[in-house]
């Protein structure tokens, strides 16, 4: 049953929410000790939501657009009075005194929250393997990673312990996930959703964004959590999208460009799987069969991406990870001055990948190393939005695969830190941009697993990823 | 804690130590100044001091994980009110992220402005008209507020410490000044002259012993006239105005010896012993600092529209130094005393009774040296006019014009009335001249000394004639009548 089916079911009183809530319990139950997607599964405030839905249901009052749908939260998300711990030792004990507005939307929208999910420690990584509470597995196949950072929400929905999941992307974080997972996974516009209770990893790249197993479900829950918030500065005025009413738009006429560097290309990026290209070329094919015009594009400096994107995040990780000090909240582990207690518990909280990153950034926003490192790296990030723009002016939306691979064995990439990184070579590029991009399964790799193809839009085009996603999905892209 | 200016007023001739000669002071000073707003810089917490510790704090300003700033638009304004204030460009601005490590920054950051300030390019015109270039004037937020108990009573050798994080996210302007002050005075009166802009504008309430109101201070000095800026210390810790002058005076010093001894200062922060009246080291070298500055994500870039900027003009209050040269062009009294008629904000009362016919020499010396109370709301223009002119016709003797004053001060009304319940009335010409008479008659000797003494004679003897008349009159008598008849009656 999809999301969108269970809400009807909920709000025609053909089903309780807590029948619902149960069910997935129970799936939660009997296969998750094998996946680990949950860092905490919140049985007792999911009951109370669902009854509380139901009670609405029973009084005539309107129970909410997503009345009864289970979904799993990225444990980077605050939750009021619930650990929120991003995976990582430091946060040990925090209780957030304060919900995400994401979370008080989706709790307003009758959504029943069933838990937190596991994460690559400060969703700083590509395959949930740096998360402290040890890896999540791909519910495809349980040898194989489910991708990362959003690793536990995007197996939350392969192996149905949600309908919903909320993840956040800051490389790739959900779309990668997703396309390793077999789901859909969605980017946002930078500002289209609230980043007040995201726990911050690089707050000018961090974006809010659903998962799903399928496009009409994800535009549905992107339609409640999207919208202007006045506790997030950079949430963005006046931006109302309807995904939702876009799905049956179709792709006549639209102008579907193939970024050449992203897609196995001439001067494409390194790594591209040839199983990966030849879905997305099918992709492609699926597209102007369904009326579409597709053009080759060049966007030469989505090349850099990646490396000025190892700079920027960070770098502003650097700053956002400096308050997990031992003072005020988490692990705090004793010496003799404060300045030794700060890194001690620092020392003790964070796992290695955080700490790399940290020592990363710190480095490139020193005195001496500004200009050759950050400064290069905010340079490459306004030629990018420059020539990106310039595509735009062709195309309505760009086409490239997800990841390079299909999800690889656990353990694989561990050891070195740049075959993890080479993850994120295609979705990167929104993320700078701060432009929409979503996820959409299409077809399986050689080894089975499933192929995820990304459709790129210009700022505010969230509506039309979904659009065209519909028609991916409708062409055969599910798994 | 003292009141950075208790002593300022009492100050009436600063000692201006001089440096050896050859050798010249060049000093900028760095003041942050609490803005009065209702609440913090970047959450809706109040902006208030003294409330019980860790009572005013939210998740953003104790900067939770997940909390995110959202920009006060009051302290902009003021902020940029105070740019324009002070002369200076408002320019679109930035935040960005200041970032060190120490407890009492719930972020370990400090968000702050740095290449891009809100305010830049401005001038400061002091009471004696030097001019001092600020460089800019820029919005960040404030720490939380350690204290350190036990051992030895600082951050690493305290049994422990207390964080109190009320004041973190309070809003601030740090106004930094160039380096153009060459005198002690001139750094005094730069302090002086910025509390007296805050006060007018109502950006803060500018008191030092609520922390509203810091001022560091960059010293370094050179061999006169050379142009060079050599290596300056910041001398932080400072509390009054009156050790802002002994710290400078001390650090010059000790630059001056080193450069003499062929040594120079190490290029470092200093913290005043007001105790020790001396500066001493506060961080060592190897601890220097490197911010890593970067614009803050989380924040808009400020772009203030031109009618914004226009409006702010529009709505700035008379500053002292324009209210100094209205006061000054209507009176022509010497600038130590417009400057306290402004600093008390006499000056208004001081141009409306001068407008209404009030003679400007009686009406200066009225206020400056009878008026010296803390509250005069009482007195109007209309009454304090019509209080000089009685004056001036000789209808009230300056000592009960000063005792009228007085009664104006503290119960308003009109001087003709209070006049009149005193019994104060002009004694006339014939009544006066009876008792002078008297008075001639009654103290022969006195009297031959004032018509045929000397000079000195005659000084001495007109003030007894004086003091015997007032003494008489019970001080209503008119001191220039009395003069007049003693002259005529000696000749």
């Amino acid at each position: 049953m999809s999301a969108i089916e269970i809400a009807a079911a909920v709000r025609a009183g053909e089903r309780s929410a807590v029948e619902v809530l149960d069910e997935y319990l129970a799936r939660i139950a009997e296969r998750d000790g094998e996946i680990h997607a949950f860092n905490l599964v919140t049985s007792d405030e999911a009951r109370a939501q669902a009854e509380a839905v139901d009670a609405a249901v029973a009084a005539g009052d309107d129970p909410g657009a997503l009345a009864g749908v289970p979904l799993a939260l990225k444990d980077n998300m605050c939750t009021r009075g619930i650990p929120t711990t991003c995976s990582s030792k430091i946060l040990d004990g925090w209780r957030p005194p304060y919900d995400a507005t994401v979370v008080n939307r989706l709790r307003e929208a009758g959504a029943v929250a069933v838990g937190k999910t596991n994460l690559d420690e400060f969703a700083m990584g590509s395959s949930t393997e740096n998360s402290a509470f040890g890896p999540t597995h791909n519910p495809l196949d349980t040898s194989r990673v489910p991708g990362g950072s959003s690793g536990g929400s995007a197996a939350s929905i392969a192996a149905d312990f949600a309908a919903l999941a909320i993840g956040s992307d800051t490389g790739g974080s959900i779309r990668q996930p997703a396309a390793f997972c077999g789901v859909v996974g969605m980017k946002p516009t930078y500002g289209a959703v609230s980043r007040y209770g995201l726990i911050a990893f690089a707050s000018s790249l961090d974006q809010i964004g659903p998962f799903a197993a399928n496009v009409a479900d994800a535009a549905a829950l992107f339609d409640i959590i999207a919208g202007h918030d006045p506790l997030d500065s950079t949430s963005i005025a006046d931006f109302r999208p309807d995904a939702s009413a876009s799905l049956d738009r179709g792709v006549d006429g639209l102008r579907v460009g193939v970024v050449r560097e992203l897609s196995g290309g001439e001067g494409s990026v390194e790594g591209l799987s040839p199983d990966v290209i030849a879905r997305t070329n099918e992709a492609v094919a699926a597209l102007e069969a369904a009326g579409a015009t597709i053009e080759e594009i060049s966007v030469p400096s989505s090349t850099l991406g990646l490396s000025a994107y190892y700079l920027v995040a960070p770098a502003e990780a650097s700053s956002n990870l400096a308050r997990y000090d031992g003072v005020r909240y988490g692990m705090r582990v004793d010496a003799p001055t404060t300045g030794e207690m700060n890194t001690a518990s620092r020392t003790a909280g964070f796992g290695p990948e955080v700490k790399r990153r940290i020592m990363l950034g710190t480095y490139a926003l020193s005195a001496g190393y500004y200009d050759a490192f950050y400064g290069k790296a905010l340079k490459v990030r306004t030629m990018m939005m420059r020539e990106f723009a310039a595509a735009y002016e062709k195309v309505d939306v760009l086409i490239s695969p997800t990841a390079p691979t299909t999800a690889f064995p656990l353990g694989e990439r561990t050891a070195d830190p740049m075959t993890m990184y080479v993850n994120d070579v295609c979705t990167i590029p929104s993320n700078l941009t701060g432009h929409p991009a979503i996820s959409v399964p299409f077809g399986l790799g050689d080894d089975g697993m499933p192929v995820g193809v990304q459709v790129l839009a210009p700022a505010l085009g969230d509506d039309l990823t979904f659009q065209v996603a519909a028609v991916l999905e409708a062409a055969g892209g599910a798994r | 804690m003292t009141d950075f200016f208790a002593d300022a007023a009492t100050e009436a001739t600063p000692i201006e130590p001089t440096l050896p000669d050859g050798w010249e002071l060049i000093v900028g000073l760095e003041v942050h100044v609490e803005l009065d707003t209702a609440t913090k810089l970047f959450c809706g917490c109040a902006n208030q001091f003294g409330s019980e510790p860790n009572t005013n704090v939210c998740p953003t300003c104790l900067g939770l994980p997940g909390s995110l700033p959202v920009m006060n638009e009051r302290a902009v304004h003021m902020a940029m009110t105070l740019g324009r204030a002070l002369g200076c460009e408002v320019n679109r601005s930035v935040m960005a992220r200041k970032n060190y490590f120490y407890p009492d920054m719930p972020k370990d950051f400090q968000t702050t402005q740095y290449d891009q300030p809100t305010n830049s390019d401005g001038r400061m015109v002091l009471n004696d008209g030097f001019v001092v270039g600020i460089e800019r004037a820029h919005i960040e937020e404030d720490t939380g507020k350690s204290t350190h108990v036990g051992g030895g009573g600082r951050i690493n050798d305290a049994l422990y410490s207390l964080v109190d994080y009320n004041r973190a996210g309070v809003p601030l302007v740090e106004i930094v000044s160039r380096p153009d002050i060459r005198t002690i005075d001139h750094a005094k009166a730069y302090v002086e002259e910025l509390r007296g802009i805050l006060l007018a504008t109502g950006v803060s309430d500018a008191r030092m012993e609520e922390g509203s109101m810091r001022v560091d201070a960059n010293v370094s000095v050179r061999s006169h006239g050379s142009g060079e800026l050599r290596t300056r210390c910041e001398i932080k810790n400072i509390n009054s105005v009156r050790s802002l002058g002994r710290a400078i005076e001390f650090e010059a010093q000790r630059h001056i010896d080193l450069w003499t001894n062929g040594d120079a200062p190490n290029q470092e922060t200093r913290h005043w012993d007001e105790e020790g009246g001396r500066t001493r080291s506060g961080r060592s070298k190897e601890d220097a600092d490197d911010y890593r500055y970067f614009q803050e994500p989380d924040l808009v870039p400020l772009e203030p529209s031109a009618d914004t900027i226009a409006a702010i003009d529009a709505a700035l209050p008379p500053l002292p130094s324009a209210r100094r040269a209205a006061l000054s062009e209507t009176t022509g009294a010497d600038a130590a005393t417009i400057g306290i008629l402004v600093e008390r904000g006499q000056d208004a009362l001081a141009l409306a009774a001068i407008a209404d016919g009030a003679e400007a020499e009686k009406v200066v010396t009225r206020l400056v040296n009878d008026l010296a109370v803390d509250d005069w709301s009482k007195v109007t223009a209309p009454a304090f006019a019509a209080l000089i002119s009685m004056e001036s016709t000789g209808d009230l003797s300056a000592t009960q014009a000063k005792q009228i004053l007085g009664d104006l001060a503290e119960k308003g009304g009109d001087p003709a009335a209070h006049a009149a319940a005193r019994g104060f009335e002009a004694m006339d010409t014939d009544e006066l001249e009876t008792l002078v008479d008297r008075l001639i008659a009654d103290h022969p000797d006195e009297w031959s000394r004032f018509s045929s003494g000397d000079d000195g004679d005659k000084k001495k003897m007109q003030g007894f004639f004086t003091g015997q008349i007032m003494k008489a009159t019970q001080g209503q008598a008119d001191g220039k009548a009395v003069a007049q008849l003693l002259s005529q009656k000696s000749s």
